[in-house]
């Protein structure tokens, strides 16, 4: 069972931080990790490895910082990486990253999975899936929160919003995870130590056989990214907790949000 | 613009896109379709008239099941009879088909739109960026644009007396690359957090989850609904997943929303950030909470909340 992850490599969000003056988000400096359903892809690819056999290809498009983040799949269990960098590569939309990826993958060549997070954890548009599904014309089963069995067919449980919907599909298949299927593993020093001997591949465009044309404009513009204006009122009861609750619940009722 | 076209396989989120197209589509200059792919298609048509389509595409075939692929295909034959905007309602399902219909149609996409405005005859669609801690405003600059609306995002108009045309259509479709097994239902009851007035919502604060209890008796006197963060309904599992406040959870919209024993992380407040009013309860001064609310309690939960609780009661304050 040959097995291609795919993997985000973003800013940790839980450090971003919104400038008070200006609302534009601090991105400088922060470290640079795989989002969190990209991990629960990856600790399924490396479960599926322990049971079937086979072999664990990360596959990711990044910064030259991805030769050290991708060091952190490695250690998880992945075999080996290939790690997309190129300057044509940076700031594109999702439809010339899922065009990237699937140049990538058709240069891999042999898979019989290919496994994604269901969205990723910097902007959750959820679109590099789907799309790949299209364009490598696969077997697409979207928010797997179980995969039951898989040999020459894949068979899993998408979790929908009033049921889990327990479907098949041959092989090859693309799968995109959602986050209640497992619960990534911490990797141990000899596991770090060990992965950052695993072979990683570097490719750019020339290597996947992409040219600037086939990368396309961007089909959307960002024209702002700012943090939410909230004009809250920042009152804050801090006496005796009955004085506390006295004084909210008026505050409530002037708002006319109590009572009806 | 020739048209935009509506589709959701949830009717009350199409309703809502419709009530919404109908308010720029003379801007747009543009007519309001909808695609109906279902069995139980017909019966619905004078609905989907009455939220403002002008003209429903029936399909003569129904596709077997939900299933994407076939559900792409069938809505980029529907598009190409004169869509340039396609408005997808953003359930689980829908989030999946707009990248791929955006893919396979050739349209430039946006998913998870939380607003969209018309600025010169051009769109701006919102959608939460940066793990919700910003709203990025964004441009699509293809002709053909596919745009996913999360639900409850536009209100729902008042019902028309009108009727427009019914054009049915004879699909191409292929046969599905999945196979559907079974649906198990999810147990437990469904919740809409997103159209609930009042909303009492929970964090880590609480020590057990017998607590949940307290909580419970709060909003009862309330009349409000559960919610809470994502450590209570996903690493605890205290509390349903349908209950999930936030970036990964529901996006709520209350009247008043009471955040009691939350932080508040970015990836929860960004589903409370349009209450009207927002208060919290929380034994940290310095807790980020504090920051996007309007009323704050330092204090205790278990001090405050039964005291609150008694009050309101005595109070006959309903919500």
């Amino acid at each position: 069972m040959d097995i291609i992850v795919c993997l985000k490599q973003t800013v940790d969000m839980k450090q971003v931080r919104i400038k008070k003056e200006t609302r534009k988000p601090v991105l400088d400096g922060l470290p640079l990790l795989f989002g969190d359903l990209d991990r629960n892809a990856l600790e399924e690819a490396v479960r599926i490895k322990e049971k079937e056999g086979g072999r664990v290809i990360v596959l990711s498009m990044g910064s030259p910082k991805l030769r050290d983040t991708v060091k952190d799949a490695l250690a998880v269990g992945a075999d080996e990486a290939f790690i997309l960098i190129d300057s044509l590569f940076s700031n594109v939309d999702s439809k010339t990253t899922a065009r990237i990826l699937a140049k990538a993958i058709q240069k891999i060549g042999k898979y019989d999975l290919i496994l994604l997070g269901e969205g990723s954890t910097d902007n959750y548009s959820g679109q590099t899936g789907p799309r790949l599904a299209e364009l490598l014309d696969l077997p697409a089963i979207t928010y797997v929160r179980q995969l039951e069995h898989v040999d020459s067919r894949a068979r899993a449980v998408r979790n929908m919003e009033e049921s889990f919907e327990v479907v098949e599909a041959q092989l090859p298949a693309l799968i995109t995870v959602t986050s209640g299927i497992n619960e990534p593993r911490i990797p141990t020093l000899t596991q770090i130590l060990r992965g950052s001997k695993k072979p990683v591949k570097e490719w750019k465009s020339t290597d996947i056989g992409i040219t600037v044309d086939e990368l396309g404009e961007k089909e959307t513009e960002v024209v702002s990214n700012l943090g939410p204006l909230q004009q809250r009122k920042k009152i804050i009861f801090e006496g005796t907790p009955d004085e506390n609750i006295d004084n909210l619940v008026n505050c409530l009722l002037k708002e006319g949000v109590l009572g009806g | 613009m020739a048209e935009i076209l509506v589709f959701c396989e949830k009717d009350e989120v199409v309703f809502e896109l419709l009530s919404w197209g109908r308010t720029v589509k003379d801007s747009l200059n543009a007519k309001l379709a909808t695609a109906i792919l279902g069995r139980d298609a017909k019966e619905k048509v004078d609905e989907y008239f009455a939220y403002g389509a002008d003209k429903v595409y029936l399909a003569k075939e129904s596709p077997p099941d939900f299933y994407a692929d076939v559900y792409t295909e069938a809505l980029c034959q529907i598009a190409d009879y004169g869509a340039e905007l396609l408005l997808i309602g953003s359930t689980r399902r829908g989030r999946e088909l707009a990248p791929r219909i955006a893919q396979k149609w050739g349209a430039g996409c946006v998913t998870d739109a939380s607003d969209i405005k018309v600025k010169d005859g051009k769109l701006l669609v919102d959608r939460y960026s940066l793990a919700g801690s910003t709203i990025s405003s964004e441009f699509i600059k293809t002709t053909k644009k596919v745009i996913s609306i999360m639900p409850k995002a536009f209100k729902l108009a008042e019902k028309e007396s009108k009727h427009g045309e019914i054009v049915e259509v004879a699909l191409k479709l292929r046969n599905p690359r999945l196979n559907i097994i079974e649906r198990r239902k999810k147990e437990g009851e469904t919740v809409s957090l997103e159209g609930a007035q009042t909303l009492v919502c929970i964090g880590k604060g609480l020590s057990k989850k017998e607590d949940i209890a307290l909580v419970k008796s709060l909003a009862k006197a309330l009349n409000a609904e559960i919610g809470c963060t994502r450590p209570i309904s996903h690493d605890l599992q205290w509390l349903s997943e349908e209950r999930e406040v936030g970036l990964s959870g529901k996006k709520c919209k209350p009247r008043l929303c009471i955040s009691v024993g939350i932080s508040g992380q970015i990836q929860h407040t960004v589903g409370i950030r349009d209450s009207k009013i927002i208060a919290a309860i929380n034994k940290d001064k310095n807790a980020p909470i504090f920051e996007i609310a309007d009323y704050g309690i330092v204090g205790d939960l278990y001090q405050v909340l039964p005291k609150l609780i008694k009050k309101i009661q005595s109070g006959g304050y309903v919500c």
